[in-house]
């Protein structure tokens, strides 16, 4: 652990909560655009943040202490896994202590958490989104460890920072199980961060909402707190697949200048990807929850067939 | 002077165990003196016992004769590494359930205390018998001992009709399961009369013998473990028994059957063939994925924890299937990664399942009740329970950073390397095999939130519930000595893998312990920090530091301040603790979208109905393509055999001059 790996690291972390809500507010503004509607400011997310946590909590009755303390975990976990996805550099400290599966459990933990502080309050809608987010979950989360799998056969290794430091330096070839493992992983970054083809995160329609009924009861500073962590989940994905499919311009090595260069690059991709994100839901509409374990039953299938290609298709590298 | 080797004193301590059930027998209703004197010392045999193990696991084998038995036939007895994994997990799970059950025994349920305490005993030192035994002779008895003190156990409250079925199905099982392994034994001895281990292994079998003697071992194991598709029993078993029994049973008892297929399979058998390793994969695949979706479809906490140890029992298979397959074709490196694995899942599953079944143990006391749509909000009322049920219910998920995730993490970790085996169609495979773990261990969260969420949170569904009484001390402690387990196997890997390694190498020739041991105690890589590696304690200190900090600037920053008011709910005025979801409905979206698997019964209600309700009822298909045409045959036989009884004694007597003349014409010299 050098300095300037410790530096990189904290630097990666304050990047994240910084960036995030910016992502999420540059999100829907670009959809607002697409949508010919007059667009929120940029910095929307930060005003509804600090705005949340002004506010008096207001705690229904018959909560237990679980709920109270689960948006701190949630978040705490989303921090973690921005921490341990390389968006500036991978020379990361904190980056051997999970690898991409320990990543997929980080975000199955979280899931938890928020799925059982749901069902914490009793009433209707919150059992109702905690099951659904359960149900998304179990259809996305083998999904997701197939695609990292055939990033892990690449290149011999579950570790995120291996992997990147694998794919960003290898000469330019085109892996057709990389292709196959791309468009899984857009399908269930869709389905994981509640975005339009599975759950709509503009809406209160009760009989539509799945991550908006699981956080229903909640305000205040824990809403603000979950809100954070929601964007912060977007803005690990949005990283992760950046990380694993468009790699370049994440340093290498423990060069701070470089860690500087790699900032402009990373926002430009993550502005790039959020208005690819915003264009999505845009032109779909959002699908019946029973469509969902096809849509991410064909997520899977890709995936698997990514790994399939990888193992058969492609000589060993 | 002679030394007292490690295993004369495991001796001592199954006798020890068999002096306190008999100690039981002598003040049959006396509770007190039972419950507060007698278990607490079974509980500190059962330390003693898992630190001998733990200290034998460093020794070399050791073996002893004793002088009971048949003439000429005495038991053989012997304690190597393999042996001693086991009863360290024995030992050192038992300390905990046998405090719980210190506190958890009532008067007047069925079976006298002084009864239960020795058939408990009996139990637990028949079960270090089977992990000792060198012959299969001694193997056998200790075997039945271990069955029919389980049986009595399970059928503590005989009043019940359903218990006493449940027991009879558990006993016909075992049995079936019994004589495969006798027949497995009989294969391997190879008609040289030779019953011990050490005579099975000099045998060397043909391929096809050892084939027959592995699936004979395969079926008859099976049956104890709970594998497709002799699991039936388990389901019925389990919630039929007291909860520290449940416990003892998916806790351990399970884990006696995994030990006799490895030991048969990697140890009397020598080099085992590639194929055998591709059907324990296919059956360990299907169990898992059998189990898993079952649990999540149960209406009751005890049969769904149940089929979640057929689960666990399917993944621990396919640990050893890969581990076969590995060491089939001498890749003695990721065959002892995949062994690891499974040695790690044991002890894992051991540790937080029978936490869980003795969770629900105290809610069944404090409630009465064992059906989920009847319970909620117990965090309330039994906050103890409520929070160590979650250390349970988060090591069963298979999510960091306890226990169950460094099993998982290691057996897909195997999977990923794989690539490189000599079978084009076997790579293939491997990889379609580790997409199904993933969708187990995905399906294993929703069975597990399910559980937790339904019991221990939302609104009490029933009034009788304001009630409840959080556990005692014993129970307690005993909880928390199993979630201490499950806490140790998930922040310390390096250490236990270190420690469980010599049976790796006794069994495989090749271990993870040198190179787990260069990367520091802190940080579990197996094969190399660039391939793959995981820092749970790192990771829980990360975790909880952003959560103490979180909630240290927003108190600074802004405030701190709580109101109360009712429930929001979209503004709905009518809010009762019966629109909650039942357990029904949570698992809805299970049974629509994998319905085939399910053999459901199902009454909707109509618009015209006066008294709509509404019902469900999912069943085993192995049960009815299987078991009710087995039955039926099996009666058909008995009524055509019973023709033979006319009840004349003429009858019967042409009966046996018939068979005499037969027998003349058989038998001429």
């Amino acid at each position: 652990m050098t300095v300037a790996g410790l530096f990189g690291q904290l630097l990666a972390i304050v990047l994240a909560l910084v960036l995030a809500p910016l992502l999420t507010g540059w999100v829907n503004q670009c959809r607002a655009w697409m949508q010919n509607r007059s667009a929120p400011p940029l910095l929307q997310s930060y005003y509804m943040l600090h705005k949340l946590f002004l506010k008096d909590v207001v705690l229904a009755h018959g909560t237990s202490s679980f709920f109270r303390t689960a948006p701190y975990v949630i978040f705490g976990c989303m921090l973690l896994a921005c921490a341990i996805v390389p968006t500036l550099s991978t020379d990361l400290p904190l980056a051997p202590s999970a690898d991409t599966i320990a990543l997929v459990g980080v975000f199955g933990l979280a899931r938890i958490f928020i799925s059982l502080a749901a069902m914490d309050i009793g009433t209707s809608f919150g059992t109702l989104g905690g099951r659904r987010e359960m149900l998304i979950g179990f259809l996305a989360e083998p999904a997701l460890l197939m695609v990292i799998f055939t990033t892990a056969l690449i290149s011999q290794s579950t570790s995120v920072a291996t992997i990147v430091e694998t794919l960003a330096h290898r000469d330019f070839v085109i892996y057709p199980s990389l292709a196959f493992a791309g468009v899984a992983f857009t399908f269930v970054s869709f389905a994981e961060n509640a975005r339009v083809p599975v759950d709509n995160p503009a809406t209160h329609l009760e009989l539509t909402m799945i991550h908006e009924a699981m956080i229903l009861e909640y305000s205040g500073r824990h809403l603000a707190l979950i809100e954070l962590a929601a964007s912060l989940k977007l803005y690990a994905y949005s990283c992760l697949g950046l990380a694993l499919f468009f790699p370049w311009g994440i340093a290498a090595g423990e060069n701070p200048l470089g860690l500087l260069a790699a900032i402009p690059m990373l926002v430009f991709k993550l502005a790039v990807g959020g208005a690819f994100l915003a264009g999505i839901e845009t032109i779909n509409a959002k699908m019946r929850i029973f469509r969902a374990p096809e849509f991410l039953g064909t997520a899977f299938l890709l995936a698997v067939l990514g790994l399939l290609v990888r193992l058969l298709l492609e000589t060993r590298v | 002077m002679t030394q007292l080797l490690a295993i004369d004193a495991l001796l001592i301590a199954a006798c020890a165990w068999l002096a306190v059930g008999l100690a039981g027998l002598a003040a049959p209703r006396n509770l007190r003196f039972i419950s507060k004197t007698l278990f607490p010392v079974g509980a500190l045999v059962g330390l003693g016992v898992g630190l001998l193990a733990l200290f034998s696991l460093g020794q070399r084998p050791e073996t002893a004769v004793l002088a009971i038995g048949l003439p000429d036939l005495p038991f053989h007895l012997r304690l190597d590494k393999l042996t001693a994994v086991f009863v360290m997990l024995l030992g050192f799970v038992s300390v905990g359930i046998s405090i719980y059950a210190a506190g958890y025994f009532r008067k007047g349920e069925g079976t006298a205390p002084g009864l239960l305490c020795l058939e408990y005993h009996v139990f637990l030192a028949s079960m270090l018998m089977v992990l000792l035994a060198d012959d299969a002779y001694a193997f056998m008895v200790a075997w039945e001992c271990m069955a029919l003190s389980s049986f009595f156990l399970v059928t503590t409250d005989n009043r019940h009709a359903e218990i006493r079925r449940a027991g009879y199905l558990y006993l016909l099982i075992a049995h079936l399961g019994a004589i495969a392994i006798l027949l497995s034994f009989g294969v391997m001895t190879s008609g040289s009369g030779d019953y011990s281990f050490a005579g099975m292994r000099a045998q060397e079998l043909s391929p096809f013998w050892a084939s027959v003697a592995y699936l004979l071992a395969l079926v008859g194991f099976g049956a104890k473990a709970g594998l497709l598709p002799v699991h039936v029993w388990l389901p019925e078993a389990h919630p039929a028994a007291p909860s520290p029994v449940s416990a003892m049973m998916s806790g351990v008892m399970l884990k006696t059957a995994i030990y006799g297929l490895l030991r048969v399979s990697f140890d009397l058998l020598g080099t085992p063939l590639w194929w055998w390793g591709v059907v324990a994969l296919a059956v360990g695949l299907a169990t898992a994925l059998f189990g898993v979706l079952y649990s999540t479809v149960q209406s009751d906490m005890k049969r769904l924890l149940a089929y979640s140890s057929i689960e666990n029992i399917g993944l621990i298979v396919v640990g050893i299937g890969l581990t076969l397959i590995f060491h089939a074709y001498k890749m003695e490196g990721l065959a002892a990664l995949a062994l690891t694995a499974v040695f790690y899942h044991c002890l894992s599953h051991a540790g937080f399942k029978s936490l869980l079944f003795l969770a629900t143990g105290s809610v069944l006391h404090a409630t009465k009740e064992r059906s989920l749509g009847k319970l909620g909000g117990l965090i309330h009322r039994m906050p103890w329970v409520a929070w160590l049920a979650l250390v349970g219910v988060i090591a069963s998920t298979g999510l960091p950073p306890l226990s169950g995730f460094v099993s998982e993490w290691l057996l897909l970790q195997g999977f990923l390397f794989s690539p490189g085996l000599p079978h084009p169609w076997l790579n293939m495979v491997v990889p379609i095999a580790a997409a199904v773990i993933a969708l187990v261990a995905a399906l294993a969260g929703f069975a597990m939130v399910k559980f937790y969420g339904i019991i221990f949170l939302g609104q009490m569904r029933e009034e009788n519930l304001k009630e409840a009484h959080d556990a005692g001390p014993w129970e307690k402690a005993g909880l928390v000595w199993l979630a201490l387990i499950g806490f140790l196997l998930g922040l310390f890997p390096s250490s236990v893998i270190g420690v469980i390694d010599g049976a790796t190498k006794q069994m495989l020739g090749a271990g993870l312990g040198e190179r787990v041991r260069e990367q520091g105690w802190w940080m579990l890589a197996p094969i190399s920090a660039e391939r793959a590696s995981y820092e749970p304690l790192i990771f829980l200190v990360t975790i909880v530091l952003s959560v103490y900090l979180g909630k240290q600037i927003v108190r600074r920053l802004y405030h701190g301040r709580v109101r109360r008011s009712p429930a929001w709910d979209c503004g709905y005025v009518f809010q009762s603790s019966r629109a909650q979801d039942t357990a029904e409905g949570f698992s809805q979206p299970i049974r629509r979208i994998f319905e085939p698997a399910f053999r459901m019964d199902r009454h909707f209600p109509t618009g015209r109905d006066e008294k709509p309700y509404y019902t469900v009822k999912v069943e085993d298909h192995f049960w009815h393509w299987l078991y009710v045409p087995v039955a039926r045959a099996a009666e058909f036989v008995s009524k055509l055999i019973t023709r033979l009884q006319g009840g004349r004694i003429s009858v019967y007597l042409m009966y046996s001059f018939l068979t005499l003349i037969i027998l003349l014409l058989v038998a001429r010299p």
